[in-house]
C-alpha cells in the first residue's frame, strides 16, 4: 500500500503561503495579541483556518514537532514555518512577531501591576479569562479530530492512543515526558510498520 | 522589593542558567519553573516569593506567549539591582538565555525534517505521534481548567470553560469576545 501524499486539488487551491518576511512578522505579531492566557489557544484558527498555511494534518504533525523538542511549543511551531518559507531570517521573523509587542505590554502591565493587582474584581477577570482560555485550547483538540481521518494508523489506534495520552495527563496526572516517550513511540512504531508496504 | 548588588559575572551566570534549562523545557519551560525558583530565589536570593509568583501569573494575564513569564523575572532582578535600564537589560538576558539553545535546536531539526519529510521515519515520526498530541491538547484544556477553576465557585468555572469549548468549537465566534466575556463574568462571579 502506498500512502497518497498528493492532496485533493478543491485543498490545494485553497492552500496559501506567508508572502513576505513582514508578513510572518505582523501575522504571528496579530496571533501572540490574540493570545491571552496563552497562545495555544489561538493558533490553530489563526494558521489553519483563516491563514489556511497548513492544512489540519499538517498543523498535528508539525505540533508534533514543536512538542517533543524542548522549549515553548508555540515558539517552536514559529521557528519551523517561518524556517520552511524564508529560511533562518523567517524563523527570526516570526520569532521576533511572537515576542516583540507582547513583551512590550507585559512590560507595561508590570509597570502597572501592583496598583490594581489585588482588587477582586481583578482578580475575578483574570480567573474567567483563564478559564475561557482552557476551554479554548481544548476546542482546538476536539477540531484536529478530523485531522487523524487520513493517518495511517487508523481509526480505532488513533482513538486508543489519544485517549490513552488524555486519561494519562488529565486524570492521571502523569509526567508528560513520560506519557510522550510511552505513546509517542508505540505510534511510531505502529506507523513504521504500516508505511512498510 | 529587595535591594540587591547584581555585578557583570552575576548577570553572566542568570544568562548561563536559563539558557542550561533551555534545553531541558521539553513540553514548555513551564516545566522548569521549579528549577528557577530554587535558584533564583531560595539559592541566589535575586527575587523574593512574591516577584517570582507575579512574574508568571501576569504572564498568564498577558497576551502572548507564557514563557515570557522568564522576561518579567529578569525585570524583577533587574529592578531589585536598580531598576532604569537594568530591568530592561534584565528582561532581555532571561528571555536570550531562555530562547537561545531551543531555538537554534528546533531550526535544526525542523529545516531537517522538512527536507526529508517524504522519508518513512519522518513520516512514522509525525503520523505516529499524532494522534497523542491531539489528546494532549484536549487533556491541557481540562487541566488548565481545572487549575483555573480553584476552589471557590468551581461549578460555575467549569460551566464557562464547557461553554467556551462548545461556541469555539462549533462556532466562528471570534476568541476575543470570548475571552472578553470571559473576563466579565469572572469580574462579577469569580471574585
Amino acid at each position: 500500500m502506498t500512502v497518497l501524499l498528493t492532496r485533493p486539488p478543491a485543498e490545494q487551491a485553497l492552500r496559501q503561503q506567508p508572502r513576505s518576511l513582514g508578513d510572518l512578522f505582523l501575522s504571528f505579531s496579530w496571533l501572540a495579541l490574540q493570545g491571552f492566557g496563552g497562545v495555544l489557544a489561538v493558533a490553530q484558527r489563526e494558521l489553519v483556518e483563516k491563514k489556511r498555511w497548513l492544512s489540519r494534518e499538517e498543523f498535528i504533525e508539525e505540533w508534533a514537532v514543536a512538542q517533543i523538542m524542548p522549549g515553548p511549543n508555540v515558539i517552536n511551531m514559529a521557528i519551523m514555518l517561518g524556517g520552511h518559507h524564508f529560511g533562518w531570517r523567517g524563523a527570526v521573523a516570526a520569532v521576533a512577531g511572537m515576542l516583540t509587542l507582547p513583551l512590550l505590554m507585559i512590560l507595561l502591565l508590570a509597570l502597572l501591576y501592583g496598583s490594581v493587582s489585588q482588587h477582586p474584581a481583578v482578580q475575578g477577570a483574570l480567573r474567567g479569562m483563564g478559564v475561557v482560555a482552557a476551554g479554548l485550547i481544548t476546542a482546538n483538540g476536539l477540531k484536529l479530530i478530523p485531522g487523524l481521518q487520513a493517518n495511517v494508523l487508523g481509526r480505532a489506534i488513533c482513538a486508543a492512543l489519544g485517549l490513552s495520552c488524555l486519561v494519562a495527563v488529565a486524570w492521571l496526572r502523569l509526567p508528560l515526558a513520560a506519557v510522550l516517550l510511552g505513546l509517542g513511540t508505540l505510534g511510531m512504531g505502529l506507523a513504521y510498520r504500516r508505511l512498510q508496504a | 522589593m529587595i535591594p540587591i548588588e547584581m555585578g557583570a559575572a552575576d548577570w553572566l551566570q542568570m544568562l548561563l542558567h536559563f539558557a542550561t534549562l533551555s534545553l531541558l523545557g521539553v513540553g514548555g519551560a513551564i516545566t522548569t519553573l521549579p528549577d528557577m525558583h530554587r535558584y533564583l530565589v531560595d539559592q541566589q536570593s535575586w527575587l523574593s516569593d512574591t516577584q517570582f509568583n507575579a512574574s508568571v501569573a501576569l504572564a498568564q494575564a498577558a497576551p502572548g506567549p507564557n514563557i515570557l513569564f522568564v522576561a518579567l523575572m529578569g525585570w524583577h532582578v533587574g529592578l531589585n539591582a536598580g531598576a532604569g535600564p537594568l530591568s530592561l537589560m534584565g528582561a532581555l538576558l532571561a528571555l536570550l538565555g531562555t530562547m537561545l539553545p531551543s531555538s537554534l535546536l528546533v531550526y535544526a531539526a525542523g529545516q531537517w525534517s522538512h527536507r526529508n519529510r517524504e522519508r518513512r521515519i519522518i513520516r512514522a515520526f509525525k503520523q505516529g505521534l499524532a494522534p497523542t498530541v491531539v489528546g494532549l491538547l484536549v487533556a491541557t484544556g481540562i487541566v488548565l481548567a481545572a487549575a483555573s477553576a480553584g476552589s471557590d465557585q468551581t461549578w460555575l468555572a467549569w460551566v464557562m470553560a464547557g461553554v467556551a469549548t462548545v461556541l469555539m468549537w462549533r462556532t466562528r465566534l471570534h476568541v476575543l469576545w470570548l475571552l472578553a466575556a470571559g473576563a466579565l463574568a469572572g469580574a462579577f462571579w469569580l471574585r
